[in-house]
């Protein structure tokens, strides 16, 4: 646990010491706080529409109207984010030779896939506060139910996770950063698009293919409930991700 | 210390490292010589637990490296051809980083980094970016990385190279003083570097193993007879050079004489002993009661260069004729 922490830390360190933490930070948060302006304006509006009379519709309410399309179009920008965050972890390591400082002292593989991992899913919670500045905005002024924007936040950060694992097993594949980045970028486009093919087919295929979609499971915390079966779909597929990072990890040694 | 049994390493095409075997007692230092592609580096990296063997055995301290890689890491520094540098960190942050990483407890670690920063003289860039330093110090920081968790064994792949001279000249010093309390295997190309440093040498030339030996037998047990190079002076055509040389020839303990050149007024021999006699006094007496004049007489030994390129260009056989030969260097 020690070394994990130890290793976490220097990531950590990796990316506030370079661009990149502070690219991926002011990129998300200038792009949601846009999203956020926005979405707060026209409920303003329609409001004050509706107050005067002049709206039809049922009630209004924060959560339904702002928060539940931000967090869900965070989980978008999320599959933009994931990949600038995770090419780097073991391409560049593999690149300079630093991996053989890793892989040669008394450290399990293990610890050093989540040391990686954890410091990435750190520097991933680290952008999300970027989005709370702008949710507690809407908790100041707006008086939003919070049980649903904190199960929503669990999800974007099971979500998150999830893809940060593929990504850093990717990122063993490579000596190439920009390489890793790509095909990151594509397989997490690629499990969210898997809930588009299949939103109009009930076949048996259709309904697994739809399960494997990353998107799909997020739906359910983006309206504040709390399922299992998402949660136990995040928790596998992160946990299948890492597990076969540590095995690529494993069969680096018998190629390099 | 360390013992390799019949280790081999294949990739995919090419066998590495071909049924290796040898052993190092502790404090010894040995260098571990070959040209480029040999398979210093792949024995190395099998030793660090870096890379797994295709078969055979290696031990550190009396363990596996497959069966106990974390005890025989703990065991282990490993400065790597390129050394494993982050060139965002500080000096004394990276060795923390490794240190911690090697089990260093957080009370030791100041003390540590005090120690290999002191003894690899990286006093004066301990707060300098890593990615700013120069190729000498960054082979110094590899070195204190190496040795932060004060190893038993210490694994040198190419520790002086992209040096320069005052560099190299410190290195070997401080390899030195570590001998005695560490165990220390260093890979090289360069022949001059193992006369200097090493006590015991491995030769390995495409895979195998060439010659394992301490320095002073190898370059013995090539030429187990001593050679030497007579110069007599035969200006104006005096003396005849067949007198000299049959008087060469009747000097005792001479097994042979072979007349290298004939110019300027100078004739020069190298003759070789039989084995194990002097005859440096005996051949001076031969010229000097002829009544000639003798220029010069040294002792001519085989360099490790020369011993190397026997081995490793054309196997043992090749050796044993060069050394009839009596091939002088030059």
């Amino acid at each position: 646990m020690k070394n994990v922490l130890l290793i976490c830390q220097k990531e950590l360190r990796s990316y506030f010491a370079s661009p990149i933490a502070y690219a991926v930070m002011a990129i998300f948060g200038l792009i949601f706080g846009w999203v956020f302006y926005n979405a707060s304006r026209d409920f303003v509006r329609y409001t004050l529409l509706q107050a005067q009379g002049m709206g039809q519709g049922g009630p209004m309410s924060v959560n339904d109207q702002i928060i539940r399309p931000l967090l869900g179009f965070a989980g978008t920008i999320a599959l933009f984010m994931v990949p600038m965050i995770t090419m780097r972890l073991f391409a560049e390591e593999k690149r300079t030779g630093t991996i053989e400082l890793l892989l040669t002292s008394p450290v399990k593989d293990i610890e050093i896939i989540l040391g990686k991992w954890l410091g990435a899913l750190l520097l991933y919670v680290c952008v999300l506060l970027m989005s709370m500045l702008n949710i507690a905005l809407l908790v100041l002024w707006g008086k939003p139910d919070l049980r649903p924007v904190l199960v929503g936040y669990l999800g974007l950060l099971l979500q998150g996770g999830c893809l940060l694992a593929i990504g850093a097993l990717i990122s063993t594949m490579t000596r190439n950063q920009i390489i890793a980045g790509i095909a990151t970028f594509f397989i997490s486009l690629l499990l969210w698009l898997l809930s588009w093919f299949t939103a109009f087919d009930s076949s048996v295929t259709a309904t697994v293919v739809n399960y494997m979609s990353i998107v799909t499971h997020f739906e359910n915390f983006g309206k504040g409930v709390l399922d299992s079966k998402d949660v136990v779909f995040y928790l596998s597929m992160m946990f299948l991700s890492l597990f076969l990072t540590s095995r690529s990890l494993e069969s680096l040694r018998w190629r390099a | 210390m360390i013992k390799v049994e019949g280790l081999t390493k294949r990739y995919a095409r090419t066998v590495a490292v071909d049924n290796i075997s040898f052993e190092v007692e502790k404090g010894q230092i040995v260098g571990f010589l070959g040209p480029n592609g040999a398979g210093k580096t792949t024995t190395m990296r099998v030793l660090t637990c870096f890379l797994p063997p295709t078969s055979g055995k290696a031990s550190v301290a009396g363990f596996d490296v497959q069966e106990n890689p974390l005890e025989v890491k703990r065991r282990i520094g490993y400065l790597p051809e390129t050394p494993p540098l982050y060139p965002e960190m500080e000096v004394s942050e990276y060795l923390r980083f490794a240190g911690r990483l090697k089990g260093i407890s957080s009370a030791d670690i100041a003390k540590r980094i005090d120690e290999v920063t002191g003894r690899c003289a990286l006093g004066d860039v301990r707060n300098r970016l890593i990615g700013k330093l120069s190729k000498g110090f960054r082979q110094r920081v590899g070195l204190a990385q190496a040795m932060i968790h004060n190893p038993d064994v210490l694994i040198l792949d190419e520790p002086t190279s992209g040096l320069d001279p005052k560099q190299i000249i410190e290195i070997r010093e401080l390899l030195r003083a570590l001998a005695g309390e560490h165990t220390i295997i260093l890979s090289t190309h360069i022949l001059a570097e193992v006369e200097h440093t090493c006590e015991h040498v491995i030769i390995i030339n495409k895979g195998r193993l060439a010659a394992i030996d301490s320095v002073a037998n190898l370059t013995n047990r090539l030429r187990g007879a001593e050679a030497v190079a007579v110069e007599v002076d035969a200006a104006g055509g005096q003396p005849n050079p067949t007198e000299v040389q049959q008087r060469l020839e009747q000097a005792p303990g001479v097994s042979r004489v072979v007349m290298k050149d004939s110019k300027d007024g100078r004739i020069r021999f190298e003759v070789e002993s039989l084995q194990g006699r002097h005859i440096r006094a005996e051949l001076a007496r031969a010229v000097v009661n002829a009544g000639w004049n003798l220029n010069e007489l040294h002792a001519v030994g085989l360099s490790l260069e020369d011993i190397f390129l026997q081995l490793t260009a054309a196997g043992q056989g090749a050796a044993e004729e060069n050394r009839k030969e009596g091939e002088p260097k030059q």
